[in-house]
């Protein structure tokens, strides 16, 4: 490795770590450069943590136990919707500014930083999480690193932008509805949104408790392993936290192709497709040599996942929106009135109709083991953009980059997300497995990783 | 199903969850809740049976 730490995978930097070959110290000090450098470009950082970042490092190079630590002295973000103590938690919105620095670290950062990982910041995010854009109203938008008049994707645009940008190896963000997968897509990067109830939420600010998740964005397969694996784990400071042990990913990596049965969906996920999007799956889908089959009542899903969201979106916001409406984001605002006054049956039907898609798309894994399925209908569209045409109709690209994405977590399902690099922009696949088998999704990504058909580009910044 | 007429529908809701709204607002409100309910209905038009059970289920 040189001394050029800006594309290096956190894999390869613990390793020099151990080895001695440099330093957590003058990694971080790196990485603290290049966000100097970057952001002002970029726009992906909204707090840069340099004093607890070097304190860490110097931790770390003090530590007997470096040589085991997964992630010793490896840099990374989180999206400004974690806890980091000392600083308020903003989770991209104005009104919160106000709040009281947080006292305690998210649960996930407390378990990255016990394996070595040093938090030097936190990313910016479209507002409330309520987002596919990764702009932002009062911080500005985050940009894409492959072209810096175009969207990250959202809502998690900074942690999109950070690694597709070089700036740090690692980035943690939110997905409900599609926030890590649709940034991964538009970055050309890795994301993984783990099982529904993986990863503990604690002291993260919520959006959908009945749909949100949280997971790593990574330039490599076994960078989103390692991060995943040392953040699993039960806890009961979030009640939507599984009582399940740590079952790891990053040891089986290599395993390769040898059993799995891949599929891909056809029907509503090509309905909408852009010519990208689809040479992007195609792609994909001949090099795992995958047969077609159909998700059942995807529209519905996705429709079922948007009441749910705007509904319990309102109520998480509803003091908010009565006393403090001027101080949201507008396209925010109107969105989460429009879900206060949604009637209770219609969300009602929404979760009885969520019980028996799962079980229809459950019965599917019985004859495969992974599904393919696009990640974002098109590539990255321009900041400020409105509306795209998808299937000929003219649609709101805030509302709808998020089609493919929704009806995978509204059942809470594994997916992680594989960048093609197409040029000039990359485009994302979806790679879903069924509950609690993230082992799957990310060996068929490795495997997909090792011969080539997908790869984080390194843009020219 | 025809529109319902939902101008009147947000002024009662507003006042009834004494929740503000500006006539400024109304226009992006009124287009988000027309989006909501259109897909509202696409979920509860699929037929399930009765004792079909919602997705969270309480345990004591």
């Amino acid at each position: 490795m040189s001394n050029d730490y800006t594309w290096s995978t956190g894999s390869e930097i613990a390793q020099a770590i151990a080895t001695d070959k440099t330093t957590a110290l003058a990694v971080t000090e790196a990485a603290l450069s290049v966000i100097v450098a970057r952001n002002p470009t970029l726009n992906a950082f909204t707090a840069v943590a340099a004093e607890r970042a070097r304190a860490k490092a110097k931790a770390v190079d003090a530590s007997p136990d470096k040589a085991k630590l997964p992630l010793a002295g490896v840099p990374f973000a989180v999206k400004n919707l974690f806890d980091v103590a000392g600083i308020p938690t903003v989770a991209g919105s104005k009104i919160n500014r106000a709040h009281p620095p947080a006292k305690r670290d998210a649960g996930l950062i407390e378990r990255m930083e016990k394996a070595g990982a040093v938090l030097v910041g936190a990313l910016n995010m479209g507002e409330y999480a309520y987002d596919f854009t990764g702009e932002n109203l009062h911080d500005g938008p985050s940009r894409n690193p492959h072209d810096i008049s175009r969207m990250t994707g959202g809502s998690s645009g900074g942690s999109g932008a950070a690694v597709g940008g070089g700036m740090v190896p690692i980035a943690l963000g939110s997905d409900t509805n599609g926030s890590i997968r649709v940034p991964s897509s538009l970055c050309g990067i890795f994301g993984l949104k783990p099982t529904y109830g993986r990863l503990t939420r604690a002291r993260s600010f919520p959006f959908v408790a009945s749909l949100d998740h949280l997971g790593p964005f990574a330039r490599s397969v076994r960078d989103l392993a390692l991060s995943y694996d040392v953040m699993q784990g039960p806890d009961a400071d979030d009640a939507g936290c599984a009582d399940r042990q740590k079952e790891s990913t990053a040891p089986f990596l290599d395993r390769g192709l040898d059993g799995l049965r891949i599929a891909v969906t056809g029907g509503y996920f090509r309905k909408g497709a852009s010519g990208e999007a689809l040479t992007a799956l195609d792609g994909v889908a001949k090099a795992l040599n995958a047969r077609e089959i159909e998700i059942p009542e995807a529209a519905r899903a996705r429709a079922a996942a948007y009441v749910i969201t705007t509904t319990e979106g309102a109520a998480l916001h509803l003091d908010r929106l009565r006393k403090q409406a001027a101080d949201f984001d507008p396209a925010v605002r109107d969105r989460l009135i429009a879900g206060a006054m949604m009637p209770a049956t219609l969300v009602v039907k929404a979760q009885i109709f969520r019980r028996w898609y799962r079980d229809q798309v459950l019965a599917l894994f019985k004859d495969c083991d992974v599904i393919l399925a696009p990640a974002t209908p098109v590539t990255a569209p321009k900041i400020g953009q409105q509306t795209f045409t998808l299937d000929g109709v003219e649609l709101p690209v805030r509302a709808n980059l998020g089609i493919y994405t929704q009806p995978i977590s509204f059942i809470g399902l594994p997916v992680v997300a594989v960048p093609v690099a197409l040029k000039p922009l990359p485009i994302g696949v979806q790679i879903i497995a069924a509950p609690w088998r993230e082992d799957l999704a990310l060996r068929v990504a490795a495997a997909l990783e090792q011969m080539g058909a997908v790869s984080a580009p390194r843009p020219n910044l | 199903m025809p529109n319902p007429p939902l101008d009147d529908y947000i002024a009662a809701a507003s006042a009834a969850l004494d929740l503000p709204v500006e006539a400024a607002w109304m226009p992006s409100i009124k287009a988000n809740l027309e989006v909501s309910l259109r897909l509202a209905n696409l979920v509860s038009e699929f037929p399930l049976p009765d004792e079909a059970e919602p997705a969270p289920v309480f345990k004591a």
